[in-house]
């Protein structure tokens, strides 16, 4: 029996990627509190805690509850800041052989740019992924995510100040994510990730409080991923620019499902905190799935979806 | 640090909704120190989705570390039913533990309810001549006997809400008539326990001057520093607002915590 080396590399525009396998802003800090942990090199790349122009303290605590199945935080974007960022974080960063993308938020159109002005000619930095979505601070970003116009303004204000690809990390929180997939594709992103986490609240049934100090928080985990896949499912079809999927991949099979789906990476988010290896896990799992197929590359997998239902079935994976 | 899977090697109840279990990993027994963590996966499901930190309670035969619990809610309930043999995920030793003290100086350790799981540790680690261990609970039979986790020692004083044991009150009241019959002698405390609780001791030791530690918890997804969920508000004035309790602590000197957030 022949055996082939599946080729697990992709290419965001011009971004390239050893695997499509990353890890989402906010679950995996700066890096390095994993790095004890797992070979980070191994992953085609990290997206680190998002970045304000200046350091954020964050929400007060309760800042997180577990639901069945999945988790609601508002962490409210504590970040040490850009110049703290640049000075403490980076170097370490830069000894990295694998992409780092740095996840930006402002809280004016104006605190983007300068975020991503100050990143501009920074070695080591692979691209920029803006957060216009994070529902958890006020004018966090989801006002600007939530409206095409004003999505399609920030994506143009951090164009203007970046030399890097930029990515726009999109809000679930709206009516037709599409619209606002479309909007930003006009204004020149690089490419979109989404989903980010879904509004949801907590109750203490006997106090009558609610669980989370912020009232409201953003719902991640496994319980999520089916509206993420149809969410990416309707943006690849939406726009001609790479999509990175984004929501409950807990191992490879969750993964595959939004690369068929025409994703052409994934970002592993909640589950990192769950297993902290689970990342190469899904690397791993992704090149024994082609390797057993003898699927040459993952881009043969990547939107190949049959929309016709086989009437077998619906397979034996279900988690 | 490491994650690995570990063997649960006994798991048993030791007082009225408390268990105490045993796992196995030289590396986590090896490393650990008093005060600090464990997370653990209470079984292979994203239904309860997250680990739970535990503090490690003690050692055993180099490769055993201990960890005792008490019924809470859901995680803590699938825990308890785990059998012998079972291998359970776990990552750590994780945070920063007490500072064990020099030997002279009279240490009190002060629990309420099951925060006596660390302390229980640090005891060990203490001249059984210096320690005074303190320990409050709500009634007679949630009472730890601490030989059951392997410790004897000679002086220690129980409070309880219903007076079903020793002093009928809170165990902050067996702190405070300490000081007043120790009169000017130098000691340290060392505490966990509800948060309530924590703060009466803080307010007691810092404005009598003693060095006082104390032992947090905190709701936390990751135990690594990375989710920053396990905020609790520092009182310094300038850099740092919140202290992270996984990475920052658990433990804490009482007088850096802004026990007013509290």
């Amino acid at each position: 029996m022949t055996s082939i080396n599946s080729d697990l590399s992709v290419k965001i525009g011009t971004l390239e990627l050893k695997n499509p396998v990353l890890t989402a802003s906010g679950t995996f800090g700066y890096g390095s509190e994993f790095s004890s942990l797992i070979d980070i090199n191994k992953l085609g790349g990290i997206v680190v805690k998002g970045i304000s122009l200046r350091p954020r303290a964050g929400n007060p605590p309760p800042r997180i509850v577990e639901t069945h199945c999945g988790m609601l935080n508002a962490i409210g974007l504590a970040n040490i800041g850009l110049e703290n960022f640049l000075k403490e974080k980076l170097p370490w960063l830069q000894s990295l052989s694998t992409a780092v993308i740095v996840n930006i938020y402002g809280h004016s159109i104006e605190e983007y740019a300068a975020v991503a002005a100050g990143l501009k000619g920074v070695e080591g930095v692979s691209a920029i992924e803006i957060n216009i979505s994070c529902p958890n601070v006020e004018c966090g970003g989801m006002v600007f995510g939530t409206d095409p116009k004003t999505s399609a303004r920030v994506t143009e204000a951090v164009l203007k100040e970046s030399d890097k690809p930029v990515i726009v990390k999109l809000s679930p929180n709206v009516t037709d994510i599409r619209a606002i997939a479309i909007s930003v594709e006009k204004a020149g992103a690089y490419a979109i990730s989404l989903i980010n986490t879904l509004t949801g609240m907590a109750i203490d049934v006997e106090k009558r409080v609610p669980k989370l100090a912020n009232i409201t928080g953003g719902l991640s985990g496994p319980a999520i991923r089916p509206v993420a896949l149809y969410m990416v499912y309707q943006v690849v079809k939406a726009v001609k620019i790479p999509v990175i999927g984004i929501g409950g991949i807990m191992n490879y099979w969750d993964a595959l499902e939004f690369l068929i789906a025409g994703a052409r990476a994934i970002q592993v988010g909640t589950a990192n905190f769950v297993e902290p290896d689970v990342s190469l896990d899904i690397i791993e799992g992704l090149k024994r799935f082609c390797m057993d197929r003898e699927i040459i590359s993952i881009d043969d997998i990547i939107g190949t979806l049959n929309e016709k239902v086989d009437p077998g079935g619906q397979g034996t994976r279900t988690n | 640090m490491i994650e690995q899977e570990s063997e649960v090697i006994f798991n048993k109840k030791v007082a009225d909704g408390t268990f105490l279990m045993g796992l196995r990993s030289y590396e986590i027994s090896s490393g650990a120190k008093p005060g600090q963590f464990v997370m653990l996966r209470v079984r292979q499901s994203f239904d309860p989705l997250l680990r739970r930190p535990f503090s490690i309670c003690g050692t055993r035969e180099d490769d055993i570390f201990l960890i005792l619990y008490r019924l809470v809610g859901r995680g803590t309930t699938i825990l308890s039913h785990v059998g012998e043999g079972t291998k359970l995920s776990v990552t750590g030793p994780l945070g920063k533990g007490f500072d064990i003290p020099k030997p002279g100086r009279k240490s009190l350790l002060i629990a309420g309810g099951i925060g006596i799981a660390p302390l229980i540790f640090l005891a060990r680690k203490i001249k059984m001549i210096d320690l005074i261990f303190m320990a409050g609970y709500g009634s007679l039979k949630e009472v730890i006997d601490l030989e059951s986790a392997g410790l004897k020692v000679p002086d220690i004083r129980i409070a309880t809400d219903d007076g079903t044991l020793g002093h009928k009150g809170l165990v902050t009241d067996l702190l405070e008539s300490y000081m007043t019959m120790s009169g000017n002698e130098m000691f340290k405390v060392f505490s966990c326990g509800p948060l309530h609780m924590l703060k009466r001791i803080a307010a007691i030791t810092i404005n009598s001057g003693a060095e006082c530690q104390v032992s947090l918890e905190a709701s936390m997804a990751c135990g690594l520093g990375a989710c920053q969920s396990c905020a609790v508000k520092s009182s310094s004035d300038q850099g740092m607002v919140y202290y992270h309790v996984c990475r920052d602590g658990p433990v804490f000197p009482a007088k850096s915590i802004d026990w007013k957030s509290i």
